[in-house]
C-alpha cells in the first residue's frame, strides 16, 4: 500500500467528490420537495433531470450550428442554456403531475408510484425516439465552451478546471437561493404549511393545487440546471443517462432525510465524498483484490449502516412522522 | 365505369398469370426461399456498429445472390435487434430457430450476446457465422454450428500487448475494462501478457460507469503511467480517455476494437486523437475494401462501420455454402448448410479464410491502428501502425 500516494491524491480525490455530491444535491431537491408536500417518490424525476440536458445540448448544438458559439460571451450563453433547461424540466414537471399524479392524488400511496414508474420509462423512450428521428443519434455531445475547459493548477497533484468550479459555485447559489424562497417567503410559508397539513393549509385561504404544482416547478427547474451542469461537466449523455444519477440523487435524499430540503443538500454531498473515495482509494487500500467497480457496494453498505442508526437519515427528525 | 373497371381487372390478373408463369414450371426447388438472418443492435448506445452489421450483410446479400436466384431460389435479409442484450439475443434466437426458412445467422456485435444466443442456434444446428465476436469462448466450445471470420481475444490482448512492449516500449502500463465477458477478458489478456514481457502493471479494475470517470483518473494520474489501456467499447473509452487528457493524464491511450468506431472521435473529440487500438477489421486501404466502402456509401449514404465488411465476407461464405448444398435445386438442410460453411475457401478482402475445426479462421490477420483526426468523416483514413497474422491456438481440452 503506498501511502504516499494516498495522501497526495486527498485534495483532488476531496474536490471531485464534492462536486459530483453537488451534482447529486441539485437533483435530489426534486425528490424531497415532492415528498415534502406530496409523500410520494417522484420516479419520473431523473427524466425531467436528463431532459434539462438534453434541451440544454440542443440549443448548444443550435448555436455552434450557427457559429455563434465561440463568438457569444460564454457566461452569457451557460445562463441562457441553464434557464431554457430549467425552464423546460419546470414545465415538464408540472405538466407530468397534472396529467399523471393528480388524477392519483386520492388512491392509495402506491398507485401515483406505479404511474412515476410508468412515466420514467414513457419519458425515456419518447426522448430517445425524439433524438433518433432529429438527429438519427443515441449518444449526444456537449459541444464545448473553451474558456470553460481551462484548469488551474493548485499545487502538482490538485488543479481544478473552470468547467467544476462553474458546477459548484452554480449549485451553491442555487441552494441558497432555494433555501431563502422557502423559508423567508410567502409562497415558502406556503409551502411549509401544505408539507405539514393540506387540509388545514386550504383552510387558511392556501390554494393547495397551486402550491403543489409550484413545487413540482421548482423541483423540475433545479433538475434541468442539474441537467445542464451534469452534460458540461461530463460530456455525452444519452436517453438513459438520467436513471443512475436520479436514483443516486433519491439515495442521497433518504439518506439525508426525506423531505427535508437541507437534508438533500448534506445527503448529496456524503454520497458523493463516499463515491469518490471509495473509488479512487478501494484499490490502493485493498492492493488492487477490490477496485472502482466496488464504489457503489461501498457507498451504500455505509449508507445502510447510517440509515440502521438514524432510520429518518441524518436530519430526518425535522420531519413530523406521518403514517 | 363497371366495365372499365373489369376490364382492367382482368388485364391485371393476365399479366399477373404471365409472371407467375415461369414460377410454376422447372425444379422442385423453385419459389422456395432462403432466410439470412442479422442479430446485432440495432438500437441504443452501440447501434451505429450493429447497423453496420446488418447493412454488410445486406450488401453482401444483394452482391452474390445471382446464382442461387439462377437455381430459383429467393433470398432474403431478416434483421433481429439484439440490444446489445443477451436475454433479448436469446429470444430472438427462439424466434428465429423457429423460422424454418433461415438457414444461416449473421451476428452477433457483442460476445456476451453471441454466447447464450448461439446455445440456442445449436439445439437446431443452425449455423452461425459471427463477423465481429472475439471472445475465446465462441469457438472454444466445439460447436460444429458457430464460426467466425474474425480474430480472438486471447491473442488481441497479446497483439496490443507486443505492440505496447515491443514498439511503444512502455514499462509501466494501467489497465481499466468495462466488466462485460468481452472488455474483461481483452483486458486480463493484454495484463497478462504484458506482465510476461516486463511491463509493470500499477493499476487493473473494472467500472460499469459511464459519465463520470474523475475518481478513477485521479490515481491514474498521480501514479503516472506511460500506457493507459481500456478494455471495452468506444461509448465508454471515449468519454474515459476524454477527461483522463482532460485532467492531464500523459500517457499513451490503447484499446481492443471496440474502439474502431467512428462515433469514438465523434464523443471523444482531439482529446483521443492518437490513440490506438487493435483490430482484427482490415483497414480500408487495400483495392477490395475501396471498392466494398465506396458501394456502400452509394447505397446507405455513409461510410461503412468497422464489421460491415467482416459481415459482408460472412455473407459471402454464407452463400457460397448455400450455393454448395443446392446444387442440382436440393432444398438446403441446415446441417448440411454447416457442415459446407467449414469447407469453404474464401478469399476476400479481409484476406484468404478457411475455418479450422471449431470455427475459428486458420489464420487471422490483426492491425494496430492509431486515430488521426477528430473527424469522424474521416475514421478509415486512420493510419495503420503494425500487422501481425497470428494463427488460432488449438481448441483447449
Amino acid at each position: 500500500m503506498d501511502f504516499e500516494l494516498l495522501v497526495r491524491i486527498f485534495p483532488q480525490v476531496l474536490l471531485d467528490g464534492l462536486l459530483l455530491g453537488f451534482m447529486y444535491a441539485l437533483i435530489a431537491l426534486g425528490y424531497t420537495m415532492v415528498y415534502g408536500v406530496l409523500e410520494f417518490i417522484n420516479f419520473a424525476h431523473s427524466e425531467i433531470f436528463i431532459v434539462g440536458a438534453f434541451v440544454g445540448v440542443e440549443l448548444l448544438l443550435g448555436l455552434k450550428s450557427r457559429g455563434v458559439l465561440d463568438t457569444a460571451p460564454w457566461p452569457l450563453v451557460l445562463l441562457g442554456v441553464m434557464l431554457a433547461g430549467m425552464l423546460a424540466s419546470g414545465a415538464l414537471a408540472v405538466t407530468i403531475e397534472r396529467v399523471a399524479y393528480r388524477p392519483l392524488r386520492a388512491a392509495p400511496r402506491l398507485i401515483p408510484l406505479i404511474s412515476a414508474i410508468g412515466m420514467s420509462f414513457f419519458l425515456q423512450d419518447v426522448i430517445r425516439l425524439t433524438e433518433s428521428l432529429w438527429r438519427n443519434a443515441f449518444n449526444l455531445v456537449y459541444p464545448t465552451l473553451e474558456p470553460l475547459n481551462e484548469r488551474f493548477e493548485l499545487t502538482s497533484t490538485l488543479d481544478v478546471s473552470a468547467k467544476s468550479l462553474v458546477v459548484i459555485v452554480a449549485a451553491l447559489l442555487m441552494l441558497w437561493g432555494l433555501h431563502a424562497l422557502v423559508n423567508r417567503t410567502k409562497i415558502g410559508t406556503a409551502i411549509r404549511a401544505v408539507a405539514e397539513d393540506q387540509a388545514a393549509a386550504s383552510l387558511m385561504g392556501i390554494d393547495v393545487n397551486r402550491i403543489i404544482s409550484l413545487t413540482f416547478l421548482i423541483g423540475g427547474a433545479m433538475g434541468g440546471a442539474a441537467g445542464v451542469l451534469f452534460g458540461v461537466q461530463y460530456g455525452l449523455i444519452n436517453p438513459y443517462t438520467g436513471f443512475i444519477p436520479g436514483l443516486k440523487a433519491f439515495t442521497a435524499a433518504v439518506l439525508g432525510g426525506i423531505g427535508n430540503i437541507p437534508g438533500a443538500m448534506l445527503g448529496g454531498i456524503v454520497l458523493g465524498l463516499l463515491e469518490a473515495f471509495a473509488a479512487s482509494y478501494m484499490s490502493l487500500l485493498t492492493g488492487g483484490a477490490f477496485g472502482a467497480e466496488y464504489k457503489d457496494i461501498f457507498a451504500f453498505s455505509v449508507l445502510i449502516l447510517i440509515l440502521i442508526f438514524r432510520p429518518k437519515g441524518l436530519l430526518g427528525e425535522v420531519v413530523r412522522e406521518r403514517a | 365505369m363497371t366495365s372499365t373497371r373489369i376490364r382492367s381487372l382482368v388485364a391485371l390478373g393476365a399479366a399477373l398469370a404471365v409472371a407467375l408463369l415461369p414460377l410454376g414450371s422447372g425444379p422442385a426447388a423453385q419459389g422456395k426461399t432462403i432466410k439470412i438472418a442479422t442479430q446485432s443492435p440495432l438500437s441504443g448506445g452501440q447501434a451505429a456498429l450493429g447497423e453496420g452489421i446488418k447493412l454488410g450483410t445486406q450488401l453482401g446479400i444483394e452482391k452474390f445472390k445471382v446464382n442461387l436466384e439462377k437455381a430459383g431460389f429467393k433470398v432474403e435479409l431478416v434483421p433481429y435487434d439484439d440490444q446489445a442484450k443477451p436475454d433479448v439475443g436469446v429470444s430472438n434466437a427462439k424466434n428465429i430457430i423457429a423460422d424454418k426458412a433461415i438457414m444461416v445467422v449473421i451476428g452477433h456485435l457483442n460476445s456476451g450476446v453471441a454466447i447464450p444466443s448461439s446455445e440456442v442456434y445449436k439445439e437446431d444446428n443452425l449455423p452461425m457465422i459471427s463477423p465481429a465476436n472475439t471472445n475465446e469462448k465462441v469457438t472454444d466450445r466445439g460447436y460444429p454450428n458457430v464460426n467466425r471470420v474474425c480474430g480472438r481475444d486471447d491473442v488481441q490482448g497479446p497483439v496490443g500487448a507486443e505492440f505496447a512492449a515491443g514498439t511503444l516500449k512502455v514499462k509501466t502500463a494501467y489497465v481499466l475494462h468495462d466488466k462485460t465477458t468481452y472488455g474483461q477478458g481483452v483486458a486480463e489478456a493484454f495484463k497478462n501478457d504484458l506482465e510476461k514481457k516486463g511491463v509493470k502493471i500499477v493499476g487493473f479494475e473494472g467500472t460499469e460507469e459511464k459519465s463520470n470517470f474523475d475518481p478513477i483518473v485521479t490515481p491514474i494520474k498521480a501514479k503516472n503511467p506511460e500506457l493507459v489501456y481500456f478494455g471495452g467499447i468506444y461509448d465508454q473509452a471515449a468519454p474515459f480517455f476524454k477527461q483522463a487528457k482532460e485532467k492531464g493524464v500523459k500517457a499513451k491511450f490503447l484499446g481492443p476494437d471496440g474502439l474502431d468506431s467512428s462515433d469514438f472521435v465523434k464523443i471523444g473529440g482531439k482529446a483521443v486523437v492518437g490513440t490506438y487500438y487493435t483490430t482484427a477489421a482490415a483497414p480500408a486501404s487495400s483495392a477490395q475494401a475501396k471498392q466494398f466502402g465506396e458501394e456502400y456509401k452509394k447505397k446507405f449514404g455513409k461510410n461503412p462501420e468497422p464489421y460491415a465488411a467482416e459481415s459482408y465476407v460472412a455473407t459471402a461464405i454464407a452463400i457460397k455454402a448455400l450455393e454448395e448444398v443446392t446444387k442440382g435445386g436440393k432444398a438446403p438442410t441446415r446441417e448440411a448448410l454447416g457442415s459446407a460453411i467449414r469447407k469453404v475457401k474464401y478469399n476476400g478482402m479481409t484476406g484468404s479464410i478457411e475455418f479450422d475445426d471449431k470455427g475459428d479462421p486458420k489464420k487471422a490477420s490483426y492491425y494496430v491502428m492509431q486515430v488521426t483526426t477528430d473527424n469522424p468523416e474521416k475514421w478509415s483514413e486512420n493510419k495503420e501502425a503494425k500487422r501481425l497474422a497470428i494463427a488460432a491456438p488449438a481448441m483447449k481440452k
